[in-house]
């Protein structure tokens, strides 16, 4: 039988048209989904260029080693020495990290090792939480809580004396905005371990922690190693906490309980002078290349020494 | 030392620790709810009531400037991150990019996950002052929408990938072009996807760097995509200190607005990744 006259002429005229639309969106397409995968690179390359560019008029008047080096910091007298805030930066990212990684490690392997069932979603479902609470909220408890805690109790009890606000109390609010952030990175890697790994080791007579401690965090090391670093680079680039609680004082701290700066607190604490002194926009601008430029390194770095470690502590 | 006294010892420090740090969770989401809550429910009507002229100074008023200036900096900075990062997951899959290349976007892209906000801020300041504009609202969406971009990639990278091959390989099979199957694999990973543009959302109406030199911190109502706004935590940073005890309570009612809508976020997005999970080939029956 002769196909039905209408439908069936129609639906043989169209079929080309039809294939030739799906085969122009699909060229289309493949143009916009192409520059959004080169938009990634673009987007990098935009920021960096336009940082270099925007920081060659301070490196042009001053040399890059006098400014890292001079603890000098006065935009007004046009002295641009980034070293307190450099020294104000090591102080907070090391002691956050001595106070964040050894908690962060326990309690991953808690979630990981020892917690079960409803347990184990609880905590880990709160660590989420945690992590995703904005650090400005981070900076107002640092505030109402931390603050009086460290003058009041902390300095007195160790022989100082704080005003409150300081290098102190902002490495304690980022400890703990950094934890959960390596924790669930941690759990990750520990999660991702075959289970052969840890029936083997108790099978020859390993207790669990000796399990734990020689074998698992081994094989997961370069995973929990990675999260370490990226936390470094977090609290490294943390910027609001330190402008609200680090006292803004752009000397070189003489003890942990001074007040101080860091790079990106000077940032935002000097932002007002910017408009009327171009030479300070620059070096502020500088201060953010370094920024991007270091966390770049620890990235970096994250990645080399993990391939290493990956290599290094096969299984 | 005993190596049972050793495991018992770590035990109790691996339990303290987790213990320790869900005490600080609830110290910090405590002390916001109490104090702010406070404030809010003595006075509901702050987070309605447009600011008074002298507000930095008397806190006259409510805070609906910063209400608002958030949402319309981060609503459309998350839409625009949305297109952007799910195009550019969709790229990083095999079918339109080779190993290599994709290799090295990855790359970039966790180099600017790791960036410190304020660079971004700095970054589009800078752009601001290149063009001659003044900071505004539209440069907010900008500032947020680079931000949020990384974040939202990497959860849809994420979740493209976990989507079984089994969809991708019926829908080539069925002659489909590539964008027709990416559109199938996006719809199989919808419960990803959609709990990555939540969480990025949230991170986005967070974030303070990134808005703090780019959205102008007016103390006015937002009136127009150039005109400067402000967003909850720009306000929260800068009254959290203030010397005048209302300015300051403004800013513990605004960090408790802050952190409701946040955890709301969290729980909408494991709940709508659960009811989107029917879209999952061998999800939730």
């Amino acid at each position: 039988m002769a196909p039905t006259t209408d439908n069936g002429r129609n639906a043989e005229t169209n079929r080309p048209d039809r294939l030739g639309r799906r085969l122009v969106i699909e060229r289309l397409s493949s143009y916009w989904i192409l520059g959004a995968g080169l938009f990634a690179i673009a987007l990098f390359g935009l920021i960096v260029l336009t940082l270099v560019q925007q920081s060659i008029p301070i490196v042009s008047e001053h040399s890059l080693l006098e400014m890292l080096t001079s603890t000098n910091w006065d935009p007004a007298q046009e002295e641009f020495g980034f070293m307190p805030a450099i020294v104000g930066t090591i102080y907070v990212t090391v002691l956050s990290m001595a106070m964040g990684t050894p908690i962060a490690i326990l309690a991953a392997i808690y979630i990981a090792e020892y917690a079960e069932g409803r347990m184990k979603v609880i905590v880990s479902s709160f660590i989420d939480v945690l992590a995703a609470i904005p650090s400005v909220i981070f900076g107002l408890v640092g505030l109402i809580v931390v603050v009086p805690f460290v003058g009041d109790y902390l300095a007195p009890a160790l022989g100082t004396h704080s005003i409150g606000l300081g290098i102190v109390t902002v490495s304690l609010v980022m400890a703990i905005i950094v934890t959960p952030f390596m924790i669930s990175l941690s759990v990750e890697s520990l999660e991702a371990l075959p289970d052969e790994l840890r029936e083997a080791s108790l099978g020859v007579g390993a207790t669990k922690w000796e399990t734990i401690r020689s074998v698992l965090l081994r094989a997961a090391g370069p995973g929990i190693f990675s999260a370490i670093l990226l936390g470094f680079g977090r609290v490294f680039g943390a910027t609001i906490v330190p402008a609200m609680l680090i006292g803004g004082q752009t000397a070189i701290p003489e003890s942990p309980f001074d007040a101080g700066e860091t790079l990106p607190s000077l940032i935002v604490n000097d932002f007002g002078e910017l408009m009327s002194i171009p030479l300070t926009q620059s070096a502020l601008i500088l201060v953010g290349l370094l920024l991007l430029v270091i966390v770049w390194l620890f990235n970096f770095g994250a990645m080399l020494i993990r391939r290493r470690l990956q290599r290094r502590w096969q299984y | 030392m005993n190596r049972y006294t050793e495991q018992r010892i770590f035990a109790f420090l691996a339990r303290a620790s987790a213990a320790l740090i869900l005490a600080v969770l609830a110290i910090v989401v405590g002390v916001t709810i109490y104090r702010g809550g406070r404030v809010f429910l003595t006075d509901p009507a702050v987070v309605i009531t447009p600011p008074g002229s002298r507000y930095m100074l008397d806190g006259g008023g409510g805070f609906l400037h910063a209400v608002l200036g958030s949402l319309f900096i981060v609503v459309p900075a998350t839409i625009v991150a949305m297109i952007l990062s799910l195009s550019t997951a969709v790229y990083l899959q095999s079918d339109y990019s080779s190993e290599r290349t994709s290799d090295v976007i990855n790359m970039f892209l966790n180099v600017l996950w790791g960036t410190p906000p304020i660079v971004y801020g700095v970054f589009v300041l800078t752009i601001i002052i290149a063009v001659g504009a003044q900071t505004s609202l539209i440069f907010g969406v900008i500032a947020i929408a680079i931000f949020q971009y990384p974040i939202m990639t990497r959860y849809a990278d994420e979740a493209l990938r976990s989507a079984p091959d089994a969809v991708k390989e019926a829908s080539y099979g069925l002659g489909a072009t590539r964008f027709e199957t990416a559109k199938v694999t996006i719809r199989a990973a919808l419960p990803g996807v959609i709990a990555g543009i939540i969480m990025g959302f949230a991170r986005g109406i967070g974030d303070a760097a990134t808005v703090l030199f780019t959205a102008g911190r007016s103390t006015q109502m937002p009136g127009g995509p150039f005109d400067p706004a402000t967003t909850l935590p720009i306000l929260i940073f800068e009254q959290a200190a203030s010397f005048n005890a209302e300015v300051r309570s403004h800013a513990y009612a605004a960090s408790f607005v802050l952190i409701v809508a946040v955890l709301a976020l969290i729980v909408a997005s494991k709940l709508l990744a659960g009811r989107y999970a029917r879209f999952t080939p061998g999800g939730r029956q």
